[in-house]
Parts: structure tokens; sequence; C-alpha cells
């Protein structure tokens, strides 16, 4: 291995990218992406399945707000919209724990990250999840009714699984934007993959072995995902008849 | 388009007063008196952001278009790299990218001498450059991806006709087919360029000094927090708000 290493003369990235090295640095920065990816796409999922609903079911003060939620989301940029939320968010906790008589927070950077990206993803969630209920065949969610279901089981046993088919495409996009935004919090300054390979590259002037593995990592949780959610989608589409020659 | 019997609804004229007051109260309570000192640098960074985006997704839009055509049409040897070009352009972080083209690329010119001596090294030792490469590769990597499903999209009949009056295969990609695939993908496209404004931002790393930049600089000097950031968004809604104009225009048109 090491051998044919020295023979492509990569010896001095893989020793550079070696665990005990700066790799163990860029592996730590890939969890904690990973772990504020996970974080905000379910908090993200949960926005944006009360958003939907508050969006074909609610009043009109309800509907409106959510209107204005998802397109000022949707048309500011990521990265100011994460610095608002993290200004904000740090401001009022701190504002609390003032009122309760205690100091200074020091905000954990992952529960940041996963607040504030949460929020992102709570208002493309919303317009995803709010598509897929539309797509379920009204006749189903009366039937439910006329049983006498209750709203809550309506939806833990009707809407949700009749939907999920419709869903998944969107959601898996979603998952792979979260992936690809959890690198806008390098900027902010916490330590995910990102940021990591930039502190590795800048200290050993070796910008593209570590740029060029980060973009491996990223792509290959790229892939991954792809995979699963191939997988999701047709679990979420069993019994359903097949796409396949109909649209293309 | 919203018409105003529309607006007129009770709770909208609710919705709207309250948000007047909320503008009220930010214009009166909020701190505004450091915008006279900073406006002309805003409106250079204004013009960078604009000028970017335009540049970006004009040329990211020209390389879309060979890539698309590769893809769904293309022989092997010529849809296979372009499709490993768009997975790898949509696989990873921009902001990974955008770092990698500067700080790799900045880093390696450099070392060669001829590079250093030719006409293109004042341009190449700014940022710029790296940025508009940057995010022109992503958009054609995203735009690629959406334009293989337009050509793919076109009715072959209409391919065939064209082919059986003997048109040239460049006149029929000229006027039938390149037209038609932007046509049906014209929504998309709309979308996409807002996601491209959204993704400029990030060149502000890489010390280009656009609006994002700015609004970061009245911050770092001022030690304002929440106004620049504030009206920063209502800058990047506006242009937002632009885009999908023209391109609901555009659609019309």
């Amino acid at each position: 291995m090491t051998g044919l290493l020295e023979l492509l003369g990569l010896g001095a990235s893989a020793e550079l990218l070696s665990l005990s090295g700066w790799g163990g640095n860029l592996l730590r920065g890939l969890a904690n992406s990973l772990q504020i990816a996970f974080g905000a796409f379910g908090l993200g999922l949960v926005i944006g399945l009360f958003g939907a609903y508050g969006k074909l079911y609610g009043g009109k003060v309800t509907r409106d707000l959510l209107a204005i939620y998802t397109t000022v989301i949707r048309a500011v940029p990521e990265l100011v919209l994460i610095l608002i939320l993290y200004y904000v968010g740090s401001d009022i906790i701190n504002k609390i724990s003032a009122a309760m008589g205690g100091g200074r927070v020091e905000i954990n950077g992952v529960a940041a990250g996963i607040w504030v990206l949460g929020v992102v993803q709570g208002a493309y969630a919303t317009e995803v999840l709010r598509g897929a209920i539309k797509a379920v065949p009204t006749g189903q969610i009366e039937a439910a009714k006329s049983y006498g279901m209750p709203a809550f089981m309506i939806m833990r046993r009707v809407t949700i699984p009749a939907m999920m088919s419709f869903a998944v495409p969107g959601l898996a996009n979603l998952w792979l934007i979260a992936t690809k935004d959890t690198a806008l919090l390098a900027v902010v300054g916490f330590n995910e993959l990102t940021l990591e390979t930039r502190q590795a590259a800048s200290s050993t002037r070796a910008y593209f072995t570590f740029f060029l593995a980060a973009g491996f990592l990223y792509l290959m949780v790229t892939l991954c995902s792809g995979a699963v959610f191939a997988r999701v989608e047709k679990w979420a589409r069993r019994g359903q008849p097949s796409l396949k020659g109909g649209a293309r | 388009m919203i018409s105003l019997k529309d607006l007129m609804q009770p709770h909208r004229v609710v919705m709207m007063l309250v948000f007047a007051g909320i503008v009220i109260w930010c214009a009166i309570a909020l701190r505004w008196d450091w915008i006279p000192k900073y406006a002309p640098l805003a409106l250079e960074g204004l013009w960078a952001t604009v000028w970017i985006l335009a540049v970006s997704t004009f040329l990211g839009f020209l390389l879309a278009v060979p890539l698309g055509l590769a893809q769904a049409v293309g022989p092997w040897y010529l849809s296979i790299p372009a499709r490993t070009f768009c997975t790898i352009i949509r696989g990873t972080p921009l902001l990974l990218q955008i770092w990698l083209l500067y700080y790799g690329l900045g880093s390696l010119f450099p070392q060669f001498p001829w590079i250093r001596s030719s006409e293109l090294w004042p341009y190449l030792r700014q940022a710029w450059p790296y940025a508009v490469l940057a995010l022109t590769l992503s958009y054609a990597g995203y735009e690629g991806e959406v334009m293989r499903g337009a050509f793919s999209g076109v009715a072959k009949g209409q391919l065939e006709a064209a082919k059986s009056f003997g048109m040239p295969r460049f006149t029929m990609f000229r006027r039938i087919w390149l037209p038609q695939a932007v046509r049906n993908v014209l929504p998309t496209l709309g979308g996409e360029t807002i996601l491209q404004l959204k993704a400029t931002p990030l060149v502000a790393t890489i010390t280009v000094m656009e609006i994002y930049a700015v609004s970061s600089r009245v911050r770092a000097d001022t030690f304002i927090v929440y106004e620049p950031l504030l009206l920063l968004a209502l800058v990047y809604m506006g242009i937002a708000g632009v885009i999908s104009l023209a391109f609901r225009r555009l659609e019309k048109g």
C-alpha cells in the first residue's frame, strides 16, 4: 500500500491525511457536519410538517404569516440568515439568562448550527410537504373522517403514509442541501468539515490535498445518501404502479 | 399578480399596519446614522454583486448547454465526463469549491515563472477571477443537469420533421431544439438564478468586496449588529424580486 502510494508520488499527501495527522481532524469535522445536518433536517421536517398543515388548513392569518416566512427565507441568502438567526438566538438566550439572574451563556456550536439551519430548512420543507399532502387524494382523508378518526390519527395513519412517496424526492434534495449548507457555518467559525479543512490546509500549505480530500468526503456523503434515498423511495412507493416508461 | 382587492381584506390590512409599525419602530429605534458614510461603498458592493451574478449566470449557461447536450444525446466519451462534472459540482459545497480554486490555484500559480511574467498575472493576483470562475462552474453544473432534461424533453417528431426538410444539424439545433428546450425550463432557470444570487455572498470569504462584504465591514467598524444585516436582507429580497419579475416577463414574451 505505502509502496504504491510512493510510486504515485502521493506519499507526502498520504502522510498528511493519516488519521494521527490532519486526517483525524477532517473526520471529526465531518462528524460535526453530519450531526448538524441530521439535526437541522429533523428540525426542518418538524417545522415543515406544521407549516404545511398551517398553509393548507390554517386560518387566513396563519396562512399569510407562513407565506411571508417561506418567501423571505427563500429570497435571502443562507449566509445572511445564518448570521441574523445566530445573533437573534444568542441575544434571546442571554436576555433570558440575564432575566433569571444568570450570566452570559456560552452557546454550543452544534446546537446553534442546528437551530439556524433548521429554520432555513423548515421553509423549504413546508413547500415540499405542502405539495405532497395536496397530492394525496381527498377521498382517502374524507373516508378517514367519515369513520370518525381524530385529526392526529388521520395524519399518522392516512396522510403521512400516503404522501410519503410524493415527498421523498423533495426531501432527499433537502437533505443534500442540508449537508452542503453545513459548510456555510464555517464562515461563523463552527468547527465543521470545511473549516477544519481550511485550517489544515493553511497550516501545512497543502491546499489541493486537503480541499480535494474534503471534496471527496462530501461527495461520498452525497452519493451514499443518494443510494439510501433511492431505497427509501422504493419503500415509500411500495404497492404503487411504477413510474418508469410513463414520463421519460 | 396580487390584485388590490386581495390586499384589502381586513386581516391583511391589519397585518400591513402592524408591519408598517415595525418598520417605523425600526427607523426610529435602530441606528441608521452609518448609512451616509458607507453609501458609496455599498453602491459599489451592490454593483459588484449584480456584475458577478450576471457574468457567472451568462457564462455558466453557455457552458451548461454543451453539458446538457452531451448528457442527453452525446456519445459515452462525452456524456460520462459531463455527468461526472455535474455530480462533483452538485455533490460538494460551493464554499469548498471557491476555497479550492482561490487558495489551491492561487498557491499553485506563483510557482510557475511563465505565469508570473504573463499578461494575465495582474488579474490572477486578484480575487474576483476565482470568484467568477467558481460561480460559473457551479451554475454550469446545476444547469447542465437541468438542460439535460430539457433537451431530452423536446418532442422527437419536431426534430424528425426538421431533418426531413433537409435542415442542417446546426440550424436545427439553433432554430428548433435550443429555443424549445430553453422555453420549457425558463421557470426552473429563474429559480436557479435566484439560488445563484443567494450563492454570491460566499465570494466575500475570498476578499471580493461585494454587498455582503460591505455589510460585514460596517459591522466590524461600528459594532452595529442587526441594522446592516436587516438592510442587506432587504437588498437581496429586492434583487430576487427583480429577477423573478424579469423571468416572468421572459416567460410571457
